[in-house]
């Protein structure tokens, strides 16, 4: 009994000899493939995307609007010249309403001219009519049920373990199809490179220890950026979190955004 | 309060109105008349199908004289279906990737699937029962390269024995029946391509697959009408009354239940009003007028209704030269019609931006992959390979619809 027993678990270890054998190689090559996507997303290889959670936060209440973010983007990741732009900033002017218009607010007036790449124009009614003006730096929102990867046909584009939704630019098809899912408008189709383009985190210098170009060159630190993971209890990410009320852009769409907005109105979208 | 839209873009200022993300003011819309031309072109193929199967699968057989020609319609049309896809991709060397390695959370993942298994399984096949026989005599009886392609197509399967014969038919109606889930399911599918993206509310919509299929099938019987009669015209013979009244019968029924169900759609969109509800009705009214209220509603639905509603209830009055006529420009009109439900959904879809704040332009250019050109050579394309096929497997003698009037109905 004890020998039919202890065959058994002989077997059975062998067994498992065999498959563990069979399954490394398996693992290995998953492996390779998944470093594969990280090394052509500019990823370092000795980056583990598991030991990481990067997040952005938007404090609407200082952005001053001088555009340095989006230049700085499309400088540091190529961008081409035109409508394109993985992150952009809006202004918003809400007038006073006209005096017995018995209304709360006036008309809503909202630009971006070249991504305010390069500032903004003048007023569009005087000093004193304005009720509320603000900007919003705009980029990615990180979903954490992003329609955008969902759509995908390849699998090209994917959320990373470490919150970024990345594209793998030698995997796309070129259908357009995530940007005509994205609700933020965060997507283009690059006529450079025939596939869809986003925000990345600017994941080559993340991934190395760096800032995003655009948190990098923000001179009111209106763009929050960290590691949930890696942080500080008092870093300025908690900090952002622990001192704000926070919005979500479109959170009627369930599509769980993880950028934070603080200091922005219901007319955003 | 009333928003006021501000037109600040700077590289292509006239063409917007309002706020649209910088990322939206691109010179065309993403999709543009590719996209318009493939749901277009399969629904053409799933409606053909389903006319077809009327006389398979529900023994309509008045409709006999139009069964093989709807068989080879829809083949013809299934075989271009994919060229416009395969063309927008900005990486079509890469588009078998969607078969090799699908995101199986992705509608259009399936895509490839569907379309292999609706060519190969369905059409190919039911294609090839059905004409084995013939291509067996006719490999007999024809000299020269043409018989040398008939013995091609019989690809050694010479057996023509009645038991033979009728293991054909029997699986061709087996194939048929198979045939009309996946007709369905080919176009249901586009529909919710579309009818997926919840970015947007003017795709984002629970019906959008059941409107699809519907207008499918709608466009589908209209184009074997068309085919039917012109047909007809240039070789000269006469068009089988008994056969397009029937036809022309279910045209009209199911334009009923298609106009009835993009009713809905509306009357749900306008009494829900949502959040983009008020950009949809300005487009309705200035950037889709024409295509919309005229193109899609009037002449494309409501026209042919009238027409195709008073020959179901005056058939007698009207005499034959008369009915044909208006036969005629009904499923024109719907061709045409359903064409423009096309447009409306695609490129209505992104002529506003999702901050539901301001409207893009769209001027088609005439030349180029995306132009007025290219959309032409795709839409004619299948009609000249539907004029090969024509020449190479459809008889001079159409089968007669050989039942009385009033079988027809019974029939059904």
């Amino acid at each position: 009994m004890s020998n039919q027993l202890s065959r058994r678990s002989v077997l059975g270890r062998i067994g498992a000899a065999v498959a563990g054998l069979l399954a490394a190689p398996a693992a290995r090559a998953a492996k390779a493939a998944v470093q594969k996507v990280f090394v052509t997303s500019g990823a370092p290889k000795a980056y583990d995307p598991a030991k990481h959670e990067w997040r952005m936060a938007i404090d609407a209440n200082r952005c001053i609007g001088c555009g340095l973010c989006a230049e700085a983007c499309k400088t540091e990741n190529h961008v081409p010249a035109g409508p394109y732009f993985r992150t952009w900033i809006e202004r918003y002017i809400i007038a006073k309403p006209k005096p017995d218009s018995g209304e709360a607010r006036g008309k809503v007036f909202v630009d971006s001219p070249n991504g305010g790449m390069h500032g903004f124009p003048e007023l569009p009614v005087s000093k004193e009519e304005i009720q509320h003006s603000f900007f919003v730096p705009k980029l990615c929102n990180l979903c954490e049920r992003s329609p955008c990867t969902q759509v995908c046909p390849v699998g090209a584009t994917f959320d990373a373990p470490d919150g970024a939704v990345l594209i793998d630019p030698h995997y796309c098809i070129g259908c357009g199809f995530c940007i005509q899912a994205c609700p933020y408008g965060c997507r283009f189709f690059s006529p450079l490179t025939k596939t869809a383009e986003k925000c990345t985190l600017c994941y080559h210098r993340i991934t190395r220890g760096l800032k995003p170009a655009c948190v990098e060159v923000c001179p009111t630190q209106a763009r929050i950026f960290g590691d949930l993971r890696q942080a500080l209890p008092d870093g300025p990410l908690q900090q952002f979190y622990q001192n704000n009320l926070v919005q979500a852009l479109k959170p009627h769409l369930g599509t769980e955004p993880r950028v934070f907005y603080a200091g922005i109105d219901k007319e955003v979208r | 309060m009333t928003n006021e839209l501000t037109n600040i873009v700077v590289e292509v200022m006239p063409r917007f109105e309002g706020y649209v993300y910088p990322n939206e003011a691109t010179q065309q819309p993403l999709w543009s008349i590719l996209i318009v031309v493939y749901p277009y072109v399969t629904g053409l193929v799933a409606g053909a199908f389903i006319m077809a199967s009327l006389v398979r699968v529900f023994n309509v057989r008045t409709l006999e004289p139009v069964y093989r020609l709807s068989l080879l319609t829809a083949f013809a049309f299934l075989l271009c279906a994919p060229l416009p896809l395969l063309f927008h991709l900005g990486h079509p060397e890469r588009c078998l990737e969607v078969m090799m390695t699908p995101h199986l959370t992705s509608p259009m993942a399936i895509f490839g699937f569907v379309y292999a298994w609706y060519l190969m399984a369905v059409l190919l096949l039911e294609l090839w029962f059905d004409y084995r026989h013939d291509f067996v005599n006719w490999a007999n009886t024809t000299p020269g390269f043409k018989g040398m392609l008939y013995r091609l197509f019989t690809v050694g399967v010479l057996d023509t024995s009645e038991a033979a014969v009728k293991l054909d038919h029997k699986i061709g109606h087996i194939l048929s029946i198979v045939g009309i889930p996946s007709a369905f399911l080919l176009h249901g599918y586009v529909g919710f391509i579309f009818g997926s993206v919840k970015a947007n509310p003017w795709w984002g919509n629970v019906l959008m697959p059941i409107i699809f299929i519907m207008s499918a099938m709608v466009s589908g019987i209209a184009l074997c009408v068309f085919n039917y009669m012109v047909l007809s015209w240039v070789r000269r013979k006469t068009v089988d009354m008994k056969c397009i009244d029937v036809m022309a019968m279910f045209l009209f029924y199911a334009l009923v239940v298609d106009a009835a169900i993009e009713g809905l759609d509306w009357i749900h969109r306008v009494y829900s009003a949502e959040e983009g509800f008020r950009i949809m009705q300005y487009m309705a009214r200035e950037k889709l007028f024409y295509t919309l209220n005229l193109g899609q509603a009037t002449f494309g639905t409501l026209v042919p209704l009238i027409l195709l509603g008073v020959l179901q209830l005056f058939r007698q009055r009207f005499p034959e030269l008369l009915r044909r006529r208006m036969y005629f420009i009904s499923s024109l009109l719907i061709l045409v019609g359903v064409l423009a439900m096309r447009w409306n959904v695609v490129i209505g879809g992104q002529l506003f931006s999702k901050s539901l704040r301001g409207l893009m332009g769209y001027k088609m250019e005439f030349a180029g992959l995306e132009g007025w050109l290219m959309g032409g050579i795709l839409l004619a394309l299948p009609f000249i390979i539907l004029t090969v096929m024509v020449k190479l497997f459809l008889s001079e003698k159409l089968p007669s619809s050989g039942v009385p009037d009033t079988d027809a109905e019974q029939a059904i």
